[in-house]
């Protein structure tokens, strides 16, 4: 499913496309091995951590408020389902482009500021979101939006039952992995790259920087709203968790585990990161500080991350 | 009774006073944060923790030592100080020579083994603190002479005048030891050239060791005056480190005293939005903190890099 890719723009190589099609054949596979819903939930969070990581890994920018994108996105599509009966694709696409909107108003403010300062701005921007979800009247409060339905998709194709859901996702999946790859293999990305390794060289070059991180910071948020709605539609729960502070903190772990320098880490470290929480769900707050662990571990010792060391071990230059 | 906003001027002074009292802590907590961010650039996401640490200390000095609220003020500091050296020390020294993001990942990782650790061993829900009979009780304060009518008295919550009181003296303490001593100038310097300070022999690793210790007492001391006024929780500093983050975003971490007035200016703010539109009182921060971004980028007192 995930593929050590070293970022190089432009090319699209036979090696490529050979782990891609191999990586589809897994995936439509996959569901008759493991529970469905699972996957469907590592997916949404895989899409969300290869969202993040176009910020931190291409673009170098350390949002710590991303669960703003996601948790809005996750109430409105839930919101679009009960409540309008809006069909299932049409949902997510109104959440990924609120999230899209939100993203940019967000990103206008943030960028005026870098490094650790950007950190703290979006985390007090996505406290705001926070908030108004706790307050806002469509949301449900503490309870948030219970028994989401899955609507057909075009108002055609039924996906209640898990099988046929999980391959709605997986297309949603394939198209968000496919647009990631894009933006990093583009020439849009290289500058991107120019601008993590040293914004004042960039400038020099040419390039007005704070409107390519503008960019991709809604590219990002759009992303992670297109994880968010479709998460709503897997678990058919929106609530307050996914807008907290301590999913912005998850999804930079994921994306630090996986390798944040790769195109594909960061599905990884979300593969592995979601796996824990299901098997350790009993334990409880063990389960929190397991997680602090792991990032502690990764910050001192590992911060290349899963696929970022494998590159470096099999030295693909 | 006189009447603001259809509020008696009574209840108007006890939200002015809850306002202030706010302000301590996030002038307390920021002064801390900017005290560690100017000598090491790291941003410190533990402060909450290590604040809610300070108030759980003061908890179990009391019920398994028996060592009252004094007790407590002078010892956790200096316990939550030792806690953050170990930190520094363990940690933090290790990711110097590396973008200063792993600093901020890093506590954040912290924060989460710490608040994981506290509700494992005390559970989520409250635990309730017994503050100083001194320090019990409320003052009446006559309000004739603002509004000229004799029936306008306020009661006084002592243990909230107390909590302002210590955070500004604490805060001036500081000011003037950074800003006014011999060891605050070398701390300065050594903010500006490290290598070059070194030369002098001062030892900086180490000073910059005691200075994380040092903002992280503060937190700790933070926590202590918490501890007399909520219930001591596991979560009671996470959401309230956000705020201050805020806060240090709003006032620009360039000048100690700038933290200082930026805290209490903003829990006044706050309060009189409680009066006036109580919706938005958790939002309000956040927004000056937009219209501050707009407006100054580099913060009311903050210099741009």
């Amino acid at each position: 499913m995930s593929v050590p890719v070293q970022a190089r723009a432009g090319r699209f190589n036979a090696v490529h496309v050979l782990v891609f099609a191999g990586a589809l054949i897994a995936l439509g596979a996959l569901p008759f091995a493991v529970y469905p819903v699972f996957l469907m939930k590592a997916m949404c969070f895989a899409i969300f951590a290869c969202a993040f990581n176009l910020l931190l890994g291409f673009s170098g920018l350390l949002s710590f408020g991303h669960a703003a994108f996601f948790g809005s996105a996750s109430y409105l599509s839930a919101y679009a389902l009960s409540a309008w009966g809006l069909s299932a694709e049409l949902s997510i696409l109104f959440a990924t482009v609120s999230s899209a909107a939100l993203g940019a108003v967000f990103g206008a403010i943030a960028i005026r500021r870098q490094g650790i300062y950007f950190a703290m701005i979006t985390l007090a921007l996505s406290q705001m979101i926070y908030f108004a979800a706790l307050q806002a009247d469509f949301t449900g409060g503490e309870d948030g939006i219970q028994g989401v339905t899955r609507n057909p998709v075009f108002g055609l194709i039924d996906i209640t039952d898990n099988l046929s859901s999980y391959y709605f996702v997986a297309v949603i999946f394939v198209f968000a992995m496919f647009a990631v790859y894009r933006v990093v293999h583009s020439p849009f990305g290289q500058v991107l790259r120019a601008i993590r390794e040293s914004e004042s060289r960039a400038k020099s070059l040419g390039y007005h920087t704070d409107q390519y991180k503008l960019v991709v910071f809604v590219i990002s948020a759009a992303l992670s709203g297109l994880a968010g709605g479709t998460k709503a539609l897997v678990v058919q729960v929106a609530s307050l968790t996914d807008v907290t502070w301590q999913m912005s903190g998850e999804v930079v772990l994921m994306t630090l585990l996986g390798g944040m320098g790769t195109v594909f880490g960061p599905a990884v470290g979300a593969v592995l990161i979601v796996t824990l929480q299901n098997f350790l769900n009993s334990f409880g707050s063990l389960v929190t500080i397991l997680i602090g662990a792991i990032f502690v571990v990764c910050v001192m010792l590992f911060r290349r991350g899963i696929l970022g060391e494998l590159q470096a071990r099999f030295g693909r230059k | 009774m006189t009447t603001i906003f259809d509020m008696p001027i009574a209840i108007l002074g006890l939200q002015i006073l809850i306002g202030l009292q706010n302000g301590a802590f996030y002038a307390l907590l920021s002064l801390g944060l900017a005290v560690i961010f100017g000598m090491m650039n790291v941003i410190n996401f533990a402060h909450g923790a290590q604040y809610m640490l300070g108030a759980f200390l003061a908890y179990i000095l009391l019920s398994w030592l028996g060592l009252g609220y004094w007790w407590a003020l002078l010892l956790v500091p200096l316990l939550v100080g030792i806690f953050g050296l170990a930190v520094e020390r363990l940690f933090l020294r290790h990711l110097y020579h590396l973008d200063h993001l792993y600093g901020l990942l890093l506590t954040f990782g912290l924060v989460l083994i710490v608040e994981g650790v506290m509700v494992d061993m005390f559970g989520a829900s409250g635990l309730p603190y017994s503050k100083p009979d001194l320090l019990q009780g409320a003052e009446r304060i006559p309000l004739s002479w603002v509004t000229g009518n004799e029936r306008d008295i306020m009661m006084m919550p002592v243990y909230r005048l107390w909590v302002i009181a210590a955070s500004i003296v604490v805060c001036l303490i500081v000011w003037f030891a950074i800003e006014k001593t011999r060891l605050g100038s070398y701390l300065r310097a050594a903010t500006e050239n490290p290598t070059l300070v070194r030369a002098f022999g001062i030892n900086v690793p180490i000073m910059v060791m005691l200075t994380y210790g040092f903002g992280v007492a503060l937190a700790g001391f933070a926590g202590v005056l918490a501890a007399g006024l909520q219930a001591v929780t596991p979560h009671m500093g996470s959401s309230l480190i956000i705020v201050v983050f805020a806060v240090v975003v709003i006032g620009g971490m360039g000048s100690i005293m700038g933290s200082i007035l930026t805290g209490f200016v903003l829990g006044l703010i706050e309060a009189v939005v409680k009066i006036a539109y109580p919706e938005a009182t958790n939002i309000v921060i956040f927004v000056i903190m937009i219209c501050v971004l707009l407006v100054r980028p580099a913060g009311l007192f903050g210099r741009e890099a």
